[in-house]
């Protein structure tokens, strides 16, 4: 069964198709990425390459320890002396311990590198990601930031894995041998010269097609990670309305993609790495042929071939070496260049170059001549409001009237496209980020629960706080009461007893946290409604002296929540058409009074 | 788990299920690695050959066929590097595609208990990253096992062949490697499965941190959060240095133990040649031979390790392909029977696994055809839970759920959820096409069925997106405001006019605008549909003919809402709100 891609639907943001110079400057960024990884391991990494070539030294002395064995310590055996006998076996048994060591002290040393190089792109990566503002991760979606900082980072792991040694004694021994076969003899070394023209040809073949591949491996790869990740966070979507088949067909897509795009790849190593082999074998036969011939006719002398024919094949093997490891490299780019491209990507809400302090906000806020929209939108086109600290207001009006938008913006998850959002006077962006968190916090419907205990998901607020804090949080807005219940009390853990906290649960515990957190400006958005009516009040009782002294937003749906407010305001399409507190307005002729009419019909 | 059970590779051997379609390939593959292994050994010869014959004769002639011959030889080799890649990129790639076919299709299936327990990190590295060290080892390492392993005892007789009182002594040596390799194959499984634990947590980490953005963003808890993921990034690295140092010490061994034999046998050699029981052309030749073995024991390090990860990597995958999908079609499923939706809860109890305290417990409940009943309890009462049930997303654990008189255990899962469709609370929304998000899983659903199912929820916003229903929704909807969702996932219920609806919470999320227009369309599809809606609100309630309270796990009272409100003081409490009211107004 065949899906086609529609399930996908239609975004602005793709870009799929690049042309050239963006490629070549897409490489270039990726190959600075790793420069700079690299850089701090500098010196490790040359006293790593140093114990490969003593390694490789103590290894390859072994057979020419043997030669001299055979040659001097027989002929002196046979006359009763064992000195040159065991003098060379004395040398084999330290060039083999000197080859143990050198090559435990190395893998570990190397080991060490690529881990702390991982560790600290980890670190780029995943502090980066977590800066960048909510508009990018809606767009970018979770999946794909657990494809980057999965797969992605793997993807240069593999390269550190595979390199290091293999490079290094390739390198070195296709330098040092084409200088022995210059030395030996030039016109056969012109001879292996000449096939570095169609390597050089076939290695530029290789690196267009394999990059192409690689960056199509990365995005299967993440297209697989997104839906895989999707289907099982919306399992119980996805059994309740029978999406198995759906979703198993488009997985297999997806992962036919993924087998495809591999298999390109693969298949193109499989033909780069034979194809150096046969310009290996080619130059062999021409050198053994023409060699020959120069040979018999008195040219060249039989032991000049000879040596030049075994140093040949020491030349060629390598060079397979540099082409695995240049495979790894190109894959490892691709997936630098999806790694590099979040790093590069500017939060839309970049902390300001020469912050404002505000270490103690008081929690006056105000918009000014605000204009925002989503896309081409506009949500808002103007807005004008002023908050006096302490002040708790209420917003309300139909769906799309704008509050949720509202909320965001002064939470500074998006910033305006014109006017600014002040708190205490100074612009949000002004504002150090860590002071902004600690002065406004929004609550949301979307109480996420991090993995840990309940009193853990609580002290997220705030940090540090001790456990009689977080009860007295918990207490203060009505959930300890059924944290209590749970089979472990505020030590329950929340995820390994499997998102058994209700909605409603979850949001007193989001309550709490915010409540711990003790914000200067709280926004609540739509924080009440999956509560009970008994739980809405205990939580209402304690908003009345929650915000007795401190600025607040709320929007909800339940006038009930309204009532405690100082002042209300009533958003059509983005602007306030009434003003005033709940109990002008709901005396008055205006919509509110309508509102409010209806709302108290609906309670029978 | 014992180690002495992992040593025997149970897992990776369980997956020659799925290579046995590609044995043919596999076959291939080890072939091509043999001669690829094998051709490059006879050039020297014939350089040798090269040198002997035709420059010591001066048989120009001779050059041109051997010149040949090399040529063929170094084709044949560069062949069978081909092949063997080629090949691969079929049969262990069809591996992996065919396990992590499967292992998704696994997951769908499983139950949500299942999923409650499991994060999803944990899962997708299973899924990706060990599949990946599985892929690797039968691509490459399981046939240089094979291909290195027939070389060395080939060797080892040509050896036994050339001198055997040598060759006896080599043999004596390989006994210390093969006790090195069990200690290694135990301690590195160990290590290795470490990894891989670690690796699956991490993943859950930054599941979990992406998953969380906006509240971390909130609260700016960046830093908190980054230092708890650099934790567990710390210690993955200690547990993959761990591994390093184990492989670094083995793998020494690999290369210090035929050092050390090529030592003694160069003594022994000598000795032997000085004695005249060996010539020295025979010494030069067991030499030689011995240095062919040099490589095959080397790179024993990397393939028993690979091996011994993708042992590790398999178990993982098993454990998960080994859990049973409890809540599945019994063997003799019944059809639903014909009928209008009479759904009946007898004595239902439920239990979450693991636990030792009843959710519910002795529920009777009887909803005739047509008729609305709302679920109304305190938060954390278990109303959730109990609508889970109907759709079987989980099973009872007491008494029974019958829809139309047919035990909805009876009935095959899939018939069974087309006919009760559940508007979730929470609406889960894909990063899909609004289309897409709608039908879930009826892709054949027409748009005219499309249309009045926006229609009866109020979500006719949809046509406004962009691109109308082809807009693609951003991850959970976001931009979305939350009444805009609810009414998304109310529309999804709908679609298709099922049976049974569950609605949990439908209006929580909508102003009372909205609110009065999706009850208007709500109780027209709730006339003629058998219904259970979980309310909080008065408003809620009066869809409903009828009204359950549950308390304590139970139901305590059930008849309509005026009765309740009349002879319930604790419906009374939960419901109204008017005394408060009075009393919070200003």
């Amino acid at each position: 069964m065949t899906t086609g891609q529609d399930w996908r639907g239609v975004a602005a943001e793709e870009v799929d198709e690049l042309p050239e110079r963006v490629g070549i400057l897409l490489r270039a960024r990726s190959r600075r990425l790793l420069r700079s990884l690299l850089r701090p391991y500098k010196r490790g990494l040359w006293v790593a390459a140093a114990l490969v070539l003593a390694q490789n030294a103590a290894t390859m002395a072994g057979p020419w320890l043997i030669g001299v064995g055979i040659d001097t310590g027989i002929p002196a055996l046979v006359d009763g002396d064992w000195t040159p006998l065991l003098l060379v076996v004395g040398a084999l048994l330290s060039c083999a311990a000197a080859d143990g060591v050198l090559r435990t002290v190395f893998l570990i040393r190397a080991g060490r590198i690529g881990q702390a190089v991982l560790l600290d792109l980890r670190r780029r990566v995943f502090d980066h990601v977590q800066r960048l503002s909510p508009a990018f991760h809606e767009r970018y979606t979770s999946g794909k930031v657990i494809a980057r900082l999965t797969s992605d980072v793997d993807a240069l792991n593999d390269l550190l894995d595979e390199g290091l040694d293999g490079l290094v004694t390739a390198l070195l021994s296709v330098v040092s041998i084409g200088v022995v076969l210059v030395l030996l003899d030039l016109p056969l070394a012109l001879v292996v010269l000449a096939t570095f023209g169609p390597l050089w040809l076939l290695a530029r073949w290789f690196r267009r097609r394999s990059y192409a591949a690689y960056r199509r491996t990365r995005e299967a790869n993440s297209s697989l990670i997104v839906q895989f990740v999707e289907s099982l966070a919306g399992i119980r979507a996805v059994q309740a309305f029978r999406r198995e088949p759906r979703n198993a067909a488009i997985f297999a897509e997806l992962n036919q993609d993924v087998r495809q795009a591999n298999a390109t790849s693969f298949r193109l190593l499989a033909l780069f790495v034979p194809g150096v082999a046969i310009l290996g074998t080619l130059a062999t036969v021409i050198v053994l042929f023409y060699g020959g011939h120069r040979v018999l006719d008195g040219d060249l002398k039989v032991g000049v071939l000879t040596a030049f024919l075994l140093y040949l094949r020491r030349f060629f093997d390598p060079l397979q070496d540099i082409a695995m490891f240049y495979n790894s490299f190109q894959s490892a780019s691709a997936a630098l260049e999806k790694l590099s491209g979040v790093l590069e990507e500017r939060s839309e809400l970049a902390e300001p170059a020469d912050p404002t302090p505000l270490p103690a906000a008081r929690g006056d806020v105000a918009f000014r001549a605000v204009r925002f929209g989503y896309r081409d939108s506009v949500v808002l086109p103007r807005l004008d409001l002023a908050v006096p600290a302490g002040q708790t207001v209420a917003l309300v009006g139909a769906t799309g009237a704008g509050k949720t938008t509202i909320a965001r913006l002064l939470a500074r998850f998006y910033d305006p496209r014109s006017g600014q959002v002040t708190l205490d006077g100074v612009d949000l962006r002004q504002l150090p980020d860590a002071d902004l968190r600690r002065a406004v916090v929004l609550v949301t419907q979307e109480n996420f629960l991090f993995s840990g205990s309940v009193a853990d998901n609580i002290a997220f607020g705030r940090p540090g706080a001790s456990r009689a804090e977080v009860v007295a949080a918990a207490r203060a807005i009505g959930a300890d009461e059924f944290i209590q219940a749970l089979p472990e009390g505020y030590d329950t853990d929340v995820r390994k007893r499997g998102g058994r906290l209700s909605a409603g649960q979850r949001q007193l515990v989001a309550f709490a946290r915010a409540f711990l957190a003790d914000p200067a400006v709280l926004i609540l958005d739509e924080a009440t409604s999956s509560l009970d009516v008994p739980s809405e009040r205990l939580v209402q009782r304690a908003l009345r002296t929650i915000l007795a002294e401190r600025t607040s937003l709320i929007i909800a749906h339940r006038l009930s929540t309204v009532e405690i407010a100082d002042r209300v305001l009533v958003l059509e399409a983005g602007r306030i058409v009434e003003d005033g507190t709940p109990a002008e307005l709901v005396g008055g002729e205006g919509r509110f009074a309508g509102l409010h009419r209806a709302w108290r019909d609906s309670l029978v | 788990m014992s180690g002495d059970q992992r040593s025997a590779y149970r897992s990776l051997w369980r997956l020659r299920s799925y290579a046995r379609p590609y044995r043919a390939l596999f076959a291939v593959m080890t072939v091509a690695a043999l001669a690829s292994e094998l051709a490059p050994a006879a050039i020297p010869l014939i350089a040798q050959r090269v040198v002997d014959d035709a420059i010591a004769t001066g048989d120009r002639g001779a050059l041109l066929p051997l010149a040949g011959l090399a040529l063929a030889l170094g084709v044949l080799e560069a062949l069978a590097v081909m092949v063997r890649r080629w090949v691969m990129t079929h049969s262990a790639l069809g591996v992996e595609a065919d396990v992590r076919q499967d292992l998704y299709g696994h997951l769908q299936r499983l139950p949500i208990a299942f999923h409650d327990r499991w994060q999803t990190g944990q899962l997708l590295s299973r899924a990706t990253d060990d599949l990946g060290t599985v892929r690797q080892f039968i691509g490459f390492g399981l046939v240089f096992l094979v291909v290195n392993t027939t070389v060395c005892v080939v060797v080892g007789v040509l050896l036994a062949f050339s001198y055997w009182p040598l060759a006896l002594f080599v043999l004596a040596a390989t006994v210390p490697l093969v006790v090195a390799v069990r200690r290694f194959e135990l301690r590195y499984s160990r290590v290795a499965r470490r990894a891989q634990d670690l690796t699956g947590e991490l993943t859950t980490n930054v599941e979990e941190a992406a998953g969380g953005i906006r509240t971390i963003t909130s609260f700016g808890r960046q830093h908190l959060v980054l230092h708890r993921y650099l934790a567990e990034a710390r210690r993955l690295r200690d547990a993959q240095l761990v591994k390093i140092r184990v492989l670094a010490y083995f793998w020494a061994l690999l290369e210090v133990v035929p050092q050390l034999v090529l030592t003694v046998v160069t003594l022994g050699g000598a000795i032997a040649v000085a004695n005249g029981a060996l010539s020295l052309g025979g010494l030069v030749a067991f030499v030689s031979l011995l240095l062919l073995l040099q490589w095959p024991v080397a790179s024993l390090g990397w393939l028993l390790a690979s091996a011994q990860e993708a042992e590790t990597a398999a178990e993982r995958i098993y454990e998960v392909l080994d859990t049973e999908a409890a809540v599945t079609d019994r063997p003799d499923v019944r059809p639903l029977a014909a009928g209008t939706g009479r759904l009946r809860l007898e004595g239902v109890g439920f239990r979450y696994p693991g636990t030792d305290r009843d959710v519910l417990h002795g529920i009777d409940l009887d909803i005739a055809p047509g008729e609305t009943v709302a679920l109304v309890g305190a938060t954390g009462s278990g109303k959730t839970t109990l609508t889970a049930l109907i759709p079987r997303l989980y099973d009872v654990t007491a008494g029974r759920v019958t829809l139309d008189g047919v035990d909805v255990r009876d009935v095959a899962l899939a018939e069974l959820r087309r006919a009760v469709a559940t508007a979730f609370e929470e609406p889960t929304l894909f990063s899909v096409s609004a289309r897409e998000n709608l039908t879930l899983g009826r892709p054949d659903a027409t748009d005219a069925e499309v249309a009045e199912a926006l229609r009866v929820a109020q979500a006719e916003f949809v046509h406004d997106l962009p691109w109308g229903l082809d807009t693609r929704l951003g991850e959970q909807g976001l931009t979305l405001s939350g009444g805009q969702r609810q009414r998304l996932a109310l529309a999804r219920a709908v679609l298709g006019r099922p049976r049974v609806l569950v609605l949990d919470d439908p209006l929580s999320a909508l102003d009372i605008h909205t609110e009065a227009l999706v009850e208007r369309a709500l109780r027209d599809i709730l006339r003629d549909t058998t219904a259970l809606v979980v309310a909080h609100r008065a408003s809620t309630v009066l869809l409903a003919d009828r009204v359950a309270l549950l308390a304590g796990g139970t139901l305590v009272a059930v008849g309509t809402h005026s009765e309740l409100l009349a002879g319930v003081p604790a419906y009374r409490d939960l419901l109204a709100q008017e005394s408060d009211l009075e009393e919070v107004a200003p």
